[in-house]
């Protein structure tokens, strides 16, 4: 060893492990060797997205230390090991397995631990804590064998808890001490909102409940006696009641540590001792501790600035918070309580769509103290920016919580942000650091993002980064780019007209034309949508196969695994039994997962490439066309059963759906389109959730028009009334070729109406009044698409040099041997990270 | 020691597109960049969708230099070199390429 100085770091969590990277990424690191232990078998890992491991992260998922970070940067990690004494005399830490460090600076980050009330009874198998992933095994475990489970603490973490006790599919309740949820962070109307909204997802909520004794259930594991008298029967139980600050070794050592606990530490992080930091969960500052990361990552960075020799102190942290609980938005801001003297108080309360705000502001009506935003948290990162930065509110304050009014908007500009404004809490970047980037030329969010780390942690600072990135870029002058991609200097509408205008049939024609380079998925995809969309050629044909995105190259839908999903057309749903026989018949002879899709239609899962042909020899010859369940095309059209049987019917539903969906499969279109009709105004089939929809009337048919569901639901919009089929086939004709023409890529109808100058009553001009004069030629390119269809599928395996493309390997028969099943529920499902760590098929990436 | 190793005709290989090859145990992708007429082998794992699916990406340039999409969640991959434009500690394997009387031969390193 030369002479360099040894730092040992005792707890490798997440701050132990963001002080790690800090020192290793400001060049601290070389000057040290560096020791850390660890006592938990693996290396940092995400606790606060814990909970997703319940939703399939695996261990490997969540972890915080890249590949190869200790080896590369030279740091001795001891796995499985704690630091068991601190000899600060000597300057030495000696582990439970008896390797002895001697130290000349040490950092203590050894987080927290779950408090557990001392209940008679606590110490019941099945009673639990949250922290680690090991506890998280214990909670599965446990859950397999239970009915009903309880989370004793409303608080965050134990919502959180309850949220994971739930998706195990356990009754859940939660039991909380005061007498409202979250007290910590939410005001009395704020807890009581919060507290509705989660009974209303199926969680039992019991407030003002003191636990005095656990004890053997009578139809559960556990009856939990309450100090009131009333009990509650529960097979799990899990803590969360707190956090304790883990200061045993400082205290055994001699350190200073707060009245309540917590290892005192000062500005500099520094504990009593001048070389012994501490920090995270495990510190105490100004007589506070903080149970959240991102002050833990402010110290941390606060220690390597000061091993750094420079200084860059520990001020305290903003502990505003925004999360997302069971699906309920619940922000708080600073002063929540109103304790600030002679402070303000706006409230907005909703009680029909359930939205609670509260804004505390100072006695002069001018800053903003703090918030409490209960079931939309839309406001948070401009309320916050108010909060932090001091920035004079408006003469109404209220504005920025009541519902906008017309179309004034309650946002706070970019601009009116100071330099200093903090936009990512995780990473503590703040508005200067992100204009000196795009100023430095990072011009897009990725490349922000790389850059400056904002965004990369919990996300919540994204959508206030892509509007500083936006507002900085217009500032100066950047148009901002509405260029497909860097090879072609147009819009999708460009493009389109370009291959309409210039009659143009391949990507290499339009890209000698009009573009430069090689292309890319982005323009590829685009311009091979558009080609299909116009011509309809075969898409598997060899000037466009390497411009299909991933699902159609294959005509089938890729899976995490690597294998595909198959799903046939069921026209409007409607299928004979021995078709359904045919399926079944075929599905249980390949092996694959099936299921009843959301599009009335049924899909099979983990086809292999090379079973795809075969697969579909099958299905063709039993009557199935491909469902274009791949393409950014016609998907399904939904139907109610209508008129034929449904006593209410008040026209065939179900045959205009089969028409309709035979009449437009195949059309290839900027995203993907749907369909449903809906025999009466019942709608069972949910018709106004479509992107066109028909509803039967005693009137004929009325049309809808760009709805959706997904992410951001829309009701489609009435477009006109009473047609008869004729007519109403011309409308959805031209409505759809004008959305192919025009649209963006990947923008569904409603986003793409939404976009349109002139909205609704523009699109009724141009394609009922003809205002553009184009319908004729918008119906005359329906009618081409129309007459020029063929089943992808059928044309596929009738082509050996197609067919060529679908095996694994190009010089041998094999299959891909890193796909593997196991069994559920009496089907195949992929291997989870786990199971094939069991069967050692992890390859680990280079 | 290094050996070459015969993998397939070129019409084999699908003009800017991928075919994947088998090589002693070793999964390879492999891609015909029409225009430029160049050939690249990378490893067909994908080490951020942990799934043997490169040679099913889209394939073009980006600032001039040839890349590969992720088929599974389109990070964008450096056909020469393996590395990932978004995260550049993250890397495919490359492997050197040679045609020989229209036959394609990759270059495998002993191991
Ligand atoms: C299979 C299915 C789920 C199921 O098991 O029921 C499904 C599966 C997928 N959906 Fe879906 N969606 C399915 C019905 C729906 C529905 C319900 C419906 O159609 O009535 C919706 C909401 C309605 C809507 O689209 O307006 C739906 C909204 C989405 C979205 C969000 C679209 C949006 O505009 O926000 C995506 C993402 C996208 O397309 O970009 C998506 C994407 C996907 C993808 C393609 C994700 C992917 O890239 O792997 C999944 C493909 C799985 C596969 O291999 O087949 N899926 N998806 C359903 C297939 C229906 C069918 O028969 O074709
Ligand atoms: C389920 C859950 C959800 C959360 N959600 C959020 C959230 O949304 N937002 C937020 O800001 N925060 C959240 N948190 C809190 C956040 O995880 C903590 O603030 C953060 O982990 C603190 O980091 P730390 O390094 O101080 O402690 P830890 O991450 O607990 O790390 C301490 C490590 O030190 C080890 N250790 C202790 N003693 C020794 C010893 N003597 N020798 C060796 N090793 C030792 C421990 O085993 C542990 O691995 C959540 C926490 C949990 C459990
Ligand atoms: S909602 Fe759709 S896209 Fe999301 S996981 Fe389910 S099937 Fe996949
Ligand atoms: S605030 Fe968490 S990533 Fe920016």
């Amino acid at each position: 060893m030369s002479n360099k100085q040894t730092l040992v770091v005792v707890g490798n969590g997440m701050v132990g492990q963001h002080f790690l990277a800090g020192l290793a990424e400001s060049g601290v690191a070389e000057h040290y060797r560096v020791v850390t232990f660890c006592e938990e078998p693996r290396a940092a890992y995400d606790r606060v997205h814990l909970s997703e491991f319940f939703t399939g992260k695996c261990a490997d998922d969540l972890s915080l230390v890249p590949e190869g970070f200790f080896a590369a940067n030279g740091i001795e990690i001891y796995l499985n090991d704690k630091a068991a004494g601190i000899d600060r005399a000597a300057k030495r830490v000696t582990s439970a397995n008896g390797i002895v460090i001697d130290y000349d600076k040490l950092v203590l980050a050894t987080g927290s631990y779950p408090f557990v009330p001392p209940v008679p009874g606590h110490d019941r198998a099945q009673c639990l804590v949250y922290r680690t992933i090991e506890d998280l095994e214990r909670i599965r475990d446990a859950a397999a064998n239970s009915k009903i489970g309880t989370v004793v603490g409303g608080g965050l973490l134990g919502l959180e808890a309850a949220k994971a006790l739930r998706d195990l599919g356990l009754e859940t309740h939660v039991v909380e001490f005061a007498p409202r949820l979250m007290a910590v962070q939410l005001d009395e109307g704020g807890g009581q909102m919060l507290k509705r909204k989660i009974e209303d997802l199926g969680v039992k909520v019991h407030l003002s409940k003191n636990t005095a004794l656990i004890d053997n259930g009578e139809r559960c594991l556990h009856k939990m006696n309450f100090a009131d008298g009333e009990a509650l029967e529960t097979d799990l139980i899990l803590f969360s009641a707190g956090i304790r600050p883990r200061d045993d070794l400082a205290r055994a050592c001699g350190l200073e540590v707060g009245p309540r606990g917590g290892i005192v530490i000062n500005n500099d992080c520094l504990t009593s001792d001048p070389d012994i930091y501490a920090i995270g969960e495990c510190a105490l500052w100004n007589g506070m501790i903080y149970g959240l990361v991102a002050p833990g990552y402010a110290m941390a960075r606060s220690v390597v600035a000061h091993l750094a020799g420079g200084g860059q102190s520990f001020t305290g942290a903003d502990m505003s918070t925004k999360l997302k609980l069971m699906g309920v938005d619940v922000a708080s801001i600073g002063d929540a309580h109103a304790k600030s003297s002679g402070a303000l108080v706006y409230t907005y309360q909703d009680g029909r769509s359930e939205i609670y705000k509260r804004l505390v502001v100072s006695a002069d009506n001018k800053k903003l103290l703090g918030a409490v935003l209960v079931g939309d948290a839309n406001g948070y990162s401009t309320l916050l920016q108010y909060c932090l930065n001091g920035i004079d509110l408006p003469e109404n304050p209220d504005s920025l919580i009541l519902p906008p009014r017309s179309d004034q908007s309650v946002g706070l500009g970019p601009d009116a942000l100071p330099d200093a404004a903090q936009i990512c809490s995780c990473y503590a970047v703040s508005k200067g650091d992100v204009c000196a980037a795009i100023a430095g030329g990072c011009k897009s969010l990725p490349a922000l993002k790389a850059e400056t780390k904002a965004a990369t942690g919990c996300g919540g600072c994204a959508a206030l980064l892509k509007s500083v990135l936006d507002c900085e870029l217009k500032k100066s002058g950047v148009e901002v780019n509405t260029d497909i991609c860097e090879h072609f200097p147009h819009t999708r509408q460009d493009l389109y007209n370009l291959i309409r205008v210039g009659q143009i049939k391949t990507f290499d024609e339009l890209l000698d034309k009009h573009g430069r380079g090689l292309g890319c998925e982005v323009c590829k995809q685009a311009v091979g949508s558009i080609l299909a969309s116009h011509w309809n050629d075969y898409i598997l044909g060899k000037a466009h196969v390497g411009l299909q995105d991933t699902n159609d190259t294959y005509l089938a839908n890729m899976q995490k695994d690597g294998t595909y999903s198959v799903v046939p057309r069921i026209a409007g749903g409607e299928i004979t039994p021995d078709a359904l026989i045919a399926l079944g018949r075929i599905g249980k002879k390949y092996q694959l997962y099936t299921k009843i899709t959301g599009g009335q239609r049924v899909d099979f899962f983990g086809a292999r490439l090379e079973q795809l042909p075969l697969i579909w020899q099958e299905l063709v010859d039993a009557g199935f066309e491909s469902g274009h369940a791949y393409g950014k095309s016609l998907r399904t059209v939904k139907s109610c059963v209508g008129s034929t049987w449904c006593r209410y019917g008040v026209d065939d539903s179900v045959g205009l759906a089969i028409e309709l969906e035979n009449r437009y499969k195949g059309l290839r279109a900027p995203h993907k389109i749907k369909f449903a009709v809906s025999g009466c105004t019942r709608e069972c089939a949910e018709a106004q959730g479509k992107d066109i929809g028909v509803i039967a009337t005693e009137g004929g048919w009325n049309l809808y028009v760009c709805g959706n569901g997904g992410m951001k639901p829309r009701h489609a919009d009435l477009f006109t009334t009473n047609l008869d089929k004729e007519t109403l086939i011309k409308l959805i004709d031209r409505v759809l070729i004008f959305y192919v023409r025009t649209a963006d890529r990947m923008q569904r109808t409603s986003v793409w109406m939404e976009n349109m100058e002139g909205g609704l009553e523009y699109l009724k001009s141009v394609v009922i009044d003809d205002k553009l004069g184009i319908n004729a030629e918008l119906e005359q390119q329906m009618r081409h698409v129309v007459d020029t269809y063929q089943c992808e599928w059928k044309t596929t395996i009738d082509s050996p040099e197609a067919l060529k493309r679908f095996r694994h390997f190009v010089n041998s028969e094999q299959g891909d041997d890193n796909v593997v099943f196991v069994e559920e529920r009496g089907q195949i499902r992929p291997a989870n990270a786990d199971e094939r760590k069991h069967f050692k098929l992890v390859e680990e990436a280079a | 020691m290094t050996v070459w190793i015969d993998v397939c005709h070129i019409d084999d290989l699908q003009p800017d597109s991928g075919v994947c090859a088998l090589l002693e145990g070793q999964q390879v992708a492999l891609f015909l960049m029409a225009k430029t007429q160049a050939i690249y082998a990378v490893g067909n794992f994908d080490p951020i969708a942990k799934a043997n699916v490169m040679s099913r990406g889209m394939i073009g340039d980006l600032g001039g230099e040839p890349m590969v999409a992720s088929p599974m969640y389109k990070q964008h991959f450096n056909l020469k070199t393996g590395v990932c434009f978004e995260y550049p500690d993250v890397k495919l394997k490359t492997y050197p390429v040679r045609i020989d009387n229209h036959r394609i031969a990759i270059k495998l390193e002993a191991e």
